[in-house]
């Protein structure tokens, strides 16, 4: 079972980006999201600003662009989405490359596409500077519900045991004639998923009996990280602050 | 410690502390109405190893489960270094009671062996948990894989881990669920020098017979939610009738040493 764990999203590094606190990052990414949410869609240059402030972090953290722009390809069902607009759009309408086009379906189109990559690369830029066990315990720190980070952390450790306990019931499927080539086969592949749920249950039960055998009452145990000063704070929030000014001047404009 | 259990029971007797584990006239049934123990009798003085004995259904997890409190709600008395098994003082008995459970994969959950380790502890609100934590992975070997996942661990390695995670809470008696289950033979004779090495109180549930034969001078046999026998392990593995009553038998091959 030693298979597995290595994050998909993670660039292990030891830049600044990457040693920064990660309810510090959590806070920044969020910050950013909500200017790159609010600036109005003709404002073309804050959305240039806003790339530009997400390639410096990028250039701090050692991270080349075209790593992102390989992890970017899971936005492309909302980019073409974003490019049939201006086609159905309504409305008034302009020639382009000797296609009549509609100005609020461009708009519109243009709006999802430059929000959607830029709130994308934020996530992608602080997934893929802390890991999912850091991020878990940023949110921890941020006084997140314990409910929510208990059932993040147990998920982080158990899906890995269950993705396991799949693939061995797989293979002894396969080592039993089983070739789910055919429609008419899943059966037993459909079946199967029914006794990982009831395993997967029955493992749950087992893992709770233990953590309540150690003490467990409701509420994980606090990690007790180092305080984060407030220098810290200052220097992590650059770029949401950077964020800030350019959704300000936008607005002002 | 190299105390035997002999020496640690006459001295522990002639101090006249209380067992480390008293269990009385215990029974219980299940909700579902299955009766799995029927008055189960059981006294371990400090410093003892004993092996539970008994074949698939005998009651042994049950009992085991009884031990901390998991289950309740039957009749009987369960005492842990003296202090009665009751709602009021759960908490208090759940640290006194260190149970490793059957399969590592179950009890080892957070993302990094060294904060599995760290909360129990944590969670009884022990003093110095970092010393703790470090203390109970030394005493298993394994403190050179303190940040490392569980996931990236052999199963001995694993087995070891679930050990030091009870450790670090202290516990006043261990009580191990078939502890040399799926361990390749060089990871399970690991485990027992580790076992060995802890000098602890040890209640090991199992039906690994050389296992017993090798870690608890005594033994007791649970059948049909009772006690059958109770007595020195070579004494009690040379009895091939009483075994053989109770589906038990030495592996093929296996001599008593």
């Amino acid at each position: 079972m030693g298979a597995g764990h290595a994050h998909v999203l993670y660039r292990a590094g030891g830049s600044a980006v990457h040693r920064m606190a990660p309810q510090v990052k959590i806070v920044a990414a969020l910050a950013v999201v909500v200017c790159v949410v609010a600036t109005p869609r003709t404002e073309f240059l804050a959305f240039g600003g806003y790339l530009a402030v997400l390639v410096a972090v990028w250039m701090v953290a050692g991270i080349p662009v075209r790593w992102f722009a390989a992890r970017a390809v899971i936005e492309l069902p909302f980019v073409i989405l974003a490019v049939v607009m201006p086609f159905l759009g309504g409305g008034a309408r302009y020639p382009f490359l000797g296609l009549s086009l509609s100005v609020d379906g461009s708009l519109a189109g243009w709006n999802i596409l430059a929000k959607g990559t830029l709130g994308m690369l934020v996530s992608l830029t602080l997934a893929g500077t802390t890991t999912p066990r850091d991020l878990i315990l940023g949110l921890q720190r941020l006084h997140v519900p314990a409910m929510v980070t208990t059932v993040a952390t147990l998920m982080l450790r158990y899906l890995a045991v269950i993705a396991a306990e799949a693939r061995r019931m797989r293979t002894a499927r396969l080592a039993r004639g089983h070739d789910p080539r055919f429609l008419w086969q899943v059966g037993a592949t459909a079946r199967g998923i029914g006794t990982l749920f009831v395993r997967s249950y029955e493992r749950g039960e087992r893992v709770h009996l233990a953590m309540v055998s150690r003490g467990f009452a409701g509420a994980m145990p606090d990690p007790g990280g180092a305080a984060v000063t407030r220098a810290t704070w200052t220097f992590g929030l650059i770029p949401a602050l950077l964020a800030t000014s350019i959704l300000a001047v936008a607005l002002w404009a | 410690m190299g105390l035997t259990s002999e020496l640690t029971e006459a001295s522990g007797a002639a101090a006249g502390t209380a067992p480390a584990l008293l269990v009385e006239r215990l029974a219980y049934a299940y909700p579902h109405g299955r009766q799995a123990l029927f008055g189960v009798d059981l006294r371990v003085e400090p410093g003892e190893r004993v092996a539970v004995l008994g074949p698939n259904g005998a009651g042994k997890t049950t009992l085991v489960l009884h031990l901390n409190g998991v289950l309740s709600g039957g009749s009987g008395r369960i005492e842990v270094a003296g202090l009665p098994v009751d709602k009021a003082n759960l908490r208090e008995i759940r640290r006194r009671v260190g149970v490793v459970f059957q399969d590592p994969d179950d009890q080892l959950f957070m993302p990094t062996v060294a904060e599995d380790v760290a909360f129990g502890p944590a969670n009884f609100g022990v003093p110095d948990v970092a010393a703790r934590v470090r203390a109970a992975l030394e005493a298993v070997g394994m403190t050179e894989h303190a940040d490392r996942s569980p996931l990236h661990l052999s199963g001995g390695q694993r087995r070891r881990v679930a050990l030091a995670t009870v450790l670090a809470c202290d516990p006043e008696i261990l009580v191990l669920d078939e502890p040399s289950a799926n361990l390749e033979p060089v990871a399970r004779r690991e485990l027992a020098e580790v076992l060995l090495g802890l000098g602890r109180t040890m209640l090991m549930v199992t039906h690994d017979l050389p296992y017993a034969a090798q870690l608890c001078p005594r033994s007791v046999l649970i059948d049909d939610g009772v006690v059958i026998a109770d007595g020195p392990t070579r004494e009690l593995l040379a009895d091939r009738e009483l075994l053989a009553a109770h589906r038990l038998e030495l592996p093929y091959g296996f001599r008593l040493p």
